[in-house]
């Protein structure tokens, strides 16, 4: 009893008893059948989501005003990138995936490097960074066709038990951010900035690299995740990432992470991420509207956010 | 009067000079940067600069600049609107469908949005929610609205909408008229009157305001629904042009507004706008994306990134005259 009432005392809890309610809600509407693959699928696809979740969770434990806003962007060219670089060949694997990776942190890195040249709020600087990365994208990627090699979309397909294994390197990967975020040197000086720069910088942080670092983590994310979403739906394609920005924002909110920053939550992150899938599956097995799909999604988010409100800000 | 006490009058009197120059030249800044793209534009193709030709290559200026006033009041408040471009597209469906064919209930629909921006702003200033999420969601809300009033492009604006868009005056293009019109309107609303002050200062020092005994919560009320309110207008003059209407129409605005309040001289934080600063940022973004790049034969491509480019340079452009400032 005590055990759970500690439990329920996490702020991350809430978000996994969302997911859960509705997957047992859908399950409920198609009468039992599906409930696992829907599992399945739902893992599949909340990976994407937790990858950049997890740059954006440590860019805005910064503090407020920090947010990456060219992460959509930025999947979409690396994700054009890795497509090109792979060209349809086994071989190349590695070799695009790192020029996925180090097209993402040349992002992240410009990304900083306008924030802190221009010493503008980091909002304008990814704002207008994505700008020119999407024109790039256009450029370079126009009529892309290459398909990723066969080794590596079954890479991104393959599944063990029902569990797919790109899940399972995802969850060693978000154990490693939440013990780089409370245990290591670099994760504790980010929620240190995030609680007040000033005392941070005084008590000998270095700011500066510290943000360079967090801004350079979100772009690789983000890279990577291009390469991966390319290598899952079989194509690179500018509005890959779109759908990014939001969710990226809001499984970090919903997961429990403070927007006002110095406060971060990883496993939050999973259980917002699959909640924002399963919701969208539900609203599918239930047949809804595109217009109505959308709809309700806002709705949903906005009452969440209202719903575990209370802090500010993230500007 | 000591000899030291006059020098050091006499410094401090340079200082402040030097001061106001560069907080001039900075406040100059927007205005700048339109008349070098004008200038561009005007050696690249001398034709362009003319009565046809402004009216062709503003013609969408006019819901740019409404969409980046509408922008402007949020950031005034100290907020970001990010679905202002999916609310521009909900009100250009609703223009193009039911302000034709029942404008009654059309009008009626457009001020119950208004009055759902003016209930995000008492949510979000009641709950202390972080606007940049709750606009995200919104953006969701609004684009959904707009698939289930328009499932597939089409509709067709009203007659009256039509022909005062198609409006020739004498001289002077319509779009520069209406841009006019539009600054000066802002600028003496929130400039000049004093309950434009208090909402400035919404943003510039909240707890003075509250200790003042002013009500934010008001405040955030009032700036929303203004930016709602804008943001319809812009949604029907860009139906008025386009004169049909589809989902997606208005989604490429939320960042052309913020960008837009940015160029214009506006600050994210204090309060700082201005409101005939974000309409030139406005008509320079509107003429830099397309007539100048096609002069210059650059493919549409960079377009998106002539935006972010010219962001970025005046940005750089404002730090140098702040060095200055110091």
């Amino acid at each position: 009893m005590a055990s759970l009432r500690l439990l329920l005392a996490k702020p991350w809890i809430w978000s996994f008893i969302g997911a859960l309610l509705v997957w047992l809600a859908t399950i409920a509407f198609t009468g039992g059948y599906g409930g696992g693959g829907m599992i399945t699928a739902a893992l599949s696809l909340a990976v994407f989501t937790v990858i950049v979740g997890v740059g954006q969770m440590f860019v805005i434990t910064l503090g407020p005003g920090n947010v990456d806003l060219s992460l959509p962007a930025n999947i979409g060219l690396a994700s054009a990138v890795a497509m090109k670089v792979m060209d349809g060949n086994d071989a190349m694997i590695a070799v695009g995936l790192l020029a996925a990776l180090a097209c993402g942190m040349a992002i992240g890195a410009a990304n900083y490097l306008l924030i802190w040249a221009l010493r503008i709020p980091p909002i304008i600087a990814t704002l207008s960074a994505s700008f020119i990365i999407q024109s790039i994208d256009i450029s370079y990627g126009r009529g892309l066709q290459i398909k990723p090699p066969p080794g590596f979309a079954d890479f991104t397909n393959w599944q063990i038990l029902g569990i797919p294994v790109l899940a399972i390197l995802t969850v060693v990967f978000t154990i490693g951010a939440a013990i780089a975020l409370q245990r290591m040197i670099y994760g504790r000086s980010v929620l240190a900035i995030g609680q007040n720069i000033r005392a941070a910088w005084l008590a000998g942080v270095n700011v500066g690299r510290i943000r360079f670092l967090t801004y350079t983590l979100s772009g690789a994310l983000g890279g990577l995740d291009g390469a991966l979403l390319a290598g899952y739906f079989r194509g690179a394609n500018v509005d890959i990432g779109n759908e990014y920005l939001l969710a990226s924002i809001a499984v970090v909110v919903i997961g429990g992470t403070s927007v006002a920053g110095g406060k971060a939550n990883v496993p939050g992150v999973w259980g917002a991420a699959l909640f924002l899938v399963l919701l969208l599956t539900m609203l599918n097995t239930f047949g809804v509207s595109a217009g109505v799909r959308l709809l309700l999604t806002g709705l949903i988010i906005v009452g969440v956010i209202t719903a575990a409100g209370g802090q500010k800000a993230l500007r | 009067m000591t000899a030291a006490s006059v020098e050091s009058g006499l410094r401090g009197a340079a200082e402040r000079d030097k001061l106001a120059r560069a907080r001039m030249l900075r406040g100059l800044l927007p205005a700048l940067s339109l008349v070098l793209v004008l200038l561009a534009i005007a050696w690249l193709n001398p034709r362009a600069i003319s009565y046809f030709g402004f009216s062709l290559m503003l013609n969408l200026a006019i819901p740019i600049a409404l969409a980046t006033i509408a922008q402007m009041f949020v950031i005034a408040g100290n907020e970001l609107d990010l679905s202002i471009g999916t609310f521009v597209g909900f009100v250009g469906c609703v223009t193009a469908t039911w302000l034709k064919d029942a404008p009654l209930i059309g009008v009626l629909i457009l001020l119950g949005s208004i009055g759902v921006y003016a209930l995000l702003g008492a949510l979000i200033h009641l709950r202390n929610l972080p606007s940049i999420v709750v606009t995200l969601g919104m953006s969701f809300v609004w684009q959904g609205l707009a698939i289930l009033v328009l499932p597939k492009p089409g509709g067709k604006a009203p007659d009256w909408l039509l022909s005062l868009m198609a409006f020739k005056p004498p001289l002077i293009p319509f779009p520069i008229i209406a841009a006019l019109l539009i600054a000066a309107v802002v600028h003496f609303g929130l400039m000049r009157t004093s309950y434009g002050v208090i909402l400035r200062g919404s943003g510039g020092n909240a707890a003075a305001l509250e200790r003042a005994g002013w009500s934010l919560l008001r405040t955030k009320i009032v700036l929303f629904a203004l930016a709602g309110l804008f943001g319809v207008l812009s949604g029907m003059a860009l139906i008025g042009i386009t004169t049909s209407a589809d989902a997606n129409i208005g989604n490429g605005y939320t960042l052309l507004a913020i960008a837009g309040v940015i160029l214009g001289g506006g600050e994210f934080v204090g309060g700082r706008v201005s409101p005939i600063g974000a309409v030139l940022g406005a008509l320079t973004l509107a003429l830099a994306a397309s007539p100048l790049l096609t002069f210059m034969h650059i493919p549409p491509d960079w377009q998106v990134a002539a935006n972010g480019a010219i962001l970025i340079i005046v940005l750089a452009a404002r730090v140098l005259i702040s060095r200055r400032e110091r």
